[in-house]
C-alpha cells in the first residue's frame, strides 16, 4: 500500500509541479462540471463579447453562431447556434474548460488547463487561455442559445 | 514487485510524454492531395500565374543576377551549375553524404556559399538567401516533389512526421489536426489547406513580402501558442521532409502567392 503511493507520487513528481490539473475529478460528476468555477454569476453580455474577440475567447474562429454579428466565423467545429438545447451549463462548463475530458483526443482546445501541454509559446507558460470568470460568462451565453430563445 | 516496478516506469513515461496520439493516424488520400493555391480565389491564382505581376518575381529576378556574380573571394554559381539546376528543388530537403545531414535548400545553398565560395553564410530572411532560393525553386516549376526518404534521411523524416503529429502550444493543437483532418474547412477567414510546402519561399499578402517555408510553419507554430523554433532548426528541416514527401505528386509553384 505504502509502496503504491510513494510510486503515485513519483509519477507526478516527474511530470513538474504545474502539471496538477486544474480541474480535479472531484469537481466533475457524469460530464458536467456542475459548480461554477467562481463566486460571481457569468455574464452572457461579456461572454458574446468574449466569444468573438480574437484576443480572448475567439470562438468563432471554429464555431458558428446564427445571428452573431461577426464576419467569417469557422465551421471546424460544430454549429452552435442552439447548443443550449443540447447541453446544460455545467456539460458546457466542462467542455470550454478541458474537452479532452469529455474525449481523449477531441481537437477543441482546453480553455481552462496548464498541464501536460507541450512547447507552449513563453509568453504563456503555466497561464490558462481564459480566466476562470470568463469561461463563466462563455457558459452563460451559450447556455442561452435555445431553440425557444429569439434574443439573438 | 519486479513486475510492479517496471509497470510503474512505464506509466512514468506514458504519463509524461508529449505525445498523446493514438496509433492509428489518418493520412491523406494520394488522389485527395492538392497544392493550398486551389483554395485562392480566381484573381490570386491569376496573380501567382502571371510572371509579370507576382510580385514574387522579383526575388527571382535578384537571386538570378546573384547566381551569376561572382563573391569576392570564390567563384560564381553559375561556374560549377552551367546549365542551371532545373528538377533540384524538386528532390529537397536531401541527404548530403560529405556532412551526414539532411539539408533543406536553403542549408544546400549555404553550404556551397561556405565551402565551394569561401564566403560566410547568408542569414535566414535575407533578400540574398530569399532571393537566390526562390531562384533555384523556381527553375523546378511545375515539377513534380519527389523526396528520397529510404536510406540513411529515413531516421530524418520520422522525426518530422512526429513533429507533425505532435500537439503543442497553449492550444494544443497539432499540424496534423489543422492539415490533414480538417482541410478544406473555414478556420474564420482562411480556408484550411493541407498545408503542403510546394510554394515556398512565397510572397504573402499579411507579409507583403517573400518569406521562406520556416518562416510560415513559425506562423503555424506561434498560431497555437506554441514556442516556435529559429530558422532553419533541424527539426524544421526535418519537418520540411516529412512535408515534402507526404505532398509527393504535386508540382512546386515558387514563388507562389498566399493570403
Ligand atoms: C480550433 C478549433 C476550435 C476552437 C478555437 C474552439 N472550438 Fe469548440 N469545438 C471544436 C470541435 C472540433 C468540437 C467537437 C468536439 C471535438 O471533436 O473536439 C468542439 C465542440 C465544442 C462544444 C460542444 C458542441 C457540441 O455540439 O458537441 C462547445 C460547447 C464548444 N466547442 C465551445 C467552444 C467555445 C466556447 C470556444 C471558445 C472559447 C471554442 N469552442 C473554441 C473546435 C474548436
Ligand atoms: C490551428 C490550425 C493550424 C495548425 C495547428 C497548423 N496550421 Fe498550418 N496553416 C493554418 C492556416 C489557417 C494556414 C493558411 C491557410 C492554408 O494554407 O492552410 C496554414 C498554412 C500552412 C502552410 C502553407 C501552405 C501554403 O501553400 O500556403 C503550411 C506549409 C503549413 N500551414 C504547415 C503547418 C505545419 C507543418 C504545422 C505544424 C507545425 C501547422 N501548419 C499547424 C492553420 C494551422
Amino acid at each position: 500500500m505504502n509502496r503504491v503511493a510513494i510510486l503515485a507520487a513519483l509519477i507526478l513528481s516527474a511530470c513538474g509541479a504545474q502539471d496538477a490539473p486544474l480541474i480535479s475529478s472531484r469537481m466533475i460528476s457524469g460530464d458536467a462540471i456542475v459548480e461554477p468555477l467562481t463566486k460571481t454569476t457569468g455574464d452572457a453580455i461579456r461572454g458574446e463579447k468574449l466569444f468573438v474577440s480574437r484576443e480572448e475567447g475567439h470562438c468563432i474562429l471554429c464555431h458558428k453562431v446564427d445571428g452573431l454579428e461577426a464576419e467569417f466565423q469557422g465551421d471546424v467545429g460544430p454549429d452552435l447556434s442552439f447548443v443550449g438545447d443540447r447541453f446544460n451549463a455545467g456539460q458546457l462548463r466542462l467542455r470550454i474548460a478541458d474537452y479532452q475530458l469529455v474525449r481523449p483526443g477531441a481537437l477543441m482546445p482546453s480553455y481552462f488547463r496548464t498541464h501536460d501541454l507541450h512547447q507552449v509559446g513563453k509568453a504563456y507558460v503555466g497561464e490558462t487561455v481564459l480566466t476562470a470568470q470568463q469561461v463563466e460568462d462563455i457558459v452563460a451565453y451559450l447556455a442561452d442559445r435555445k431553440t425557444s430563445d429569439d434574443d439573438a | 514487485m519486479i513486475r510492479l516496478a517496471g509497470l510503474v516506469s512505464i506509466t512514468l513515461i506514458t504519463a509524461c510524454s508529449a505525445t498523446t496520439e493514438v496509433s492509428d493516424v489518418p493520412e491523406l488520400a494520394a488522389e485527395d492531395i492538392v497544392s493550398a493555391s486551389v483554395f485562392l480565389n480566381s484573381e490570386t491564382r491569376a496573380l501567382q500565374e502571371d510572371t509579370f505581376a507576382n510580385p514574387g518575381y522579383l526575388w527571382v529576378d535578384r537571386g538570378e543576377a546573384l547566381f551569376s556574380q561572382p563573391p569576392a573571394a570564390g567563384p560564381a554559381c553559375i561556374t560549377c551549375h552551367e546549365k542551371g539546376l532545373r528538377g533540384v528543388a524538386a528532390t529537397y530537403p536531401a541527404y548530403d553524404e560529405n556532412i551526414g545531414q539532411v539539408l533543406n535548400l536553403e542549408g544546400r545553398i549555404n553550404q556551397c556559399r561556405v565551402t565551394q565560395q569561401s564566403e560566410p553564410a547568408w542569414t535566414f530572411e535575407s533578400d540574398e538567401l530569399l532571393s537566390i532560393t526562390a531562384y533555384v525553386a523556381n527553375q523546378s516549376l511545375g515539377e513534380p516533389i519527389s523526396v528520397d526518404v529510404n536510406g540513411p534521411a529515413r531516421a530524418v523524416y520520422e522525426v518530422g512526421r512526429d513533429y507533425f503529429q505532435t500537439r503543442r502550444g497553449q492550444f494544443n493543437l497539432s499540424c496534423q489536426q489543422c492539415h490533414t483532418e480538417n482541410w478544406g474547412k473555414r478556420l474564420r477567414g482562411d480556408t484550411l489547406s493541407q498545408g503542403h510546402g510546394n510554394g515556398f519561399p512565397a510572397y504573402r499578402l499579411e507579409w507583403e513580402s517573400l518569406g521562406s517555408l520556416h518562416r510560415r510553419l513559425r506562423d503555424c507554430d506561434t498560431g497555437v501558442r506554441a514556442e516556435p523554433l529559429p530558422y532553419g532548426d533541424p527539426l524544421y528541416v526535418a519537418l520540411e521532409l516529412y512535408l515534402a514527401e507526404r505532398s509527393k505528386g504535386i508540382s512546386i509553384e515558387t514563388p507562389g502567392i498566399r493570403r
